[in-house]
């Protein structure tokens, strides 16, 4: 360890800010990019079954239009 | 020679392969990432001249290393997209191009932020910043030109093309250090010679940019999956995987 106590940590050696900075905002970068990631799956799921139900419609009002 | 990469052309074969790998690297790249970066922040020796503020470094030097190995990785698959015409290298460039532009922003914000307490500036037009800058527009001009058509495979066309026209930006980033006179400094791992760097904070920077390397190939897999799901949606596979 090259710190001796959580304070020294947070302050780097008076570099604190610049450290944090960039890690966090490069940490929230991943995040965000992860998250998009997931997200665009579930909107495809969502897609999938907004497409299947269009064709059981369809298929229902063709077997509609046979009975008649 | 080359037989056993035919199955991959088809969407479905990959994406099973790509769903096979993606448990693996995402595991093995959140637990390098996490050794090297602790590694890196609490347990390296700080610098000599820099103090902490050098411990950037972890994570700068990957995203900017592989900002520019996911664009090479980009370029081949657009030139494989333009000279075969197969389908799942079109959707590799939309796969790579996000994450390639996320790597190149952190490289670049790390870089200025690093830059603000040893150069006493954020930002500078010196050769190694704006070549970056330029990759990231490159990027962002990819993403931009593959959705900007209604028929994907003319998008993945201009996209492929740019991409490939992009690359001469690579060696021109590598070597602006050297052709130009920089504010940024050399080549520290990156050269035949030995690396002008302790063993004490190579070795986490090493596996920091190990961590870097799986993460990268997490994403693309990630992506290219999605990439191939959507393309593939009116296909009776692509509806029993979503459901």
């Amino acid at each position: 360890m090259a710190f001796s106590s959580w304070t020294e940590v947070i302050s780097m050696g008076g570099y604190g800010f610049y450290v944090w900075l960039s890690f966090g905002i490069s940490l929230a970068a991943l995040a965000a990019l992860m998250v998009h990631g997931i997200l665009t799956r579930r909107s495809l799921q969502q897609q999938s079954k907004q497409q299947q139900q269009r064709q059981q419609r369809l298929a229902r009002r063709k077997q509609q239009e046979r009975s008649r | 020679m080359w037989r056993w990469l035919h199955p991959y052309a088809k969407g479905e074969a990959s994406y099973r392969l790509l769903g096979r790998w993606l448990p693996w690297l995402t595991g093995s790249a959140v637990l390098t990432m996490m050794v090297g970066l602790i590694w890196g922040l609490f347990y390296a020796p700080p610098d000599y001249q820099q103090g902490d503020s050098y411990r950037i470094i972890y994570i700068h030097v990957p995203a900017a290393i592989f900002s520019m190995g996911t664009y090479t990785a980009m370029a081949i698959a657009a030139l494989i997209a333009l000279v075969w015409q197969i389908r799942t290298a079109e959707w590799a460039i939309a796969a790579i191009a996000p994450v390639g532009a996320v790597l190149t922003f952190i490289a670049l914000f790390t870089g200025a932020v690093w830059g603000k307490p040893m150069w006493g500036t954020w930002w500078e037009w010196d050769a190694r910043l704006t070549s970056q800058l330029i990759l990231l527009f490159l990027y962002l001009g990819v993403i931009a030109l593959y959705h900007a058509f209604s028929d994907s495979r003319t998008g993945a066309k201009a996209a492929g093309i740019l991409a490939l026209v992009g690359v001469v930006n690579v060696p021109i980033i590598h070597y602006s250090v050297y052709w130009w006179n920089t504010l940024h400094q050399g080549a520290t791992i990156t050269k035949f010679e030995k690396p002008s760097m302790a063993t004490s904070m190579l070795i986490p920077l090493l596996i920091c940019l190990l961590g870097f390397a799986l993460m990268t190939a997490a994403f693309i897999c990630q992506r290219l999956r999605n990439e191939i799901l959507r393309q593939e949606l009116h296909r009776d596979w692509a509806q029993q995987e979503l459901n």
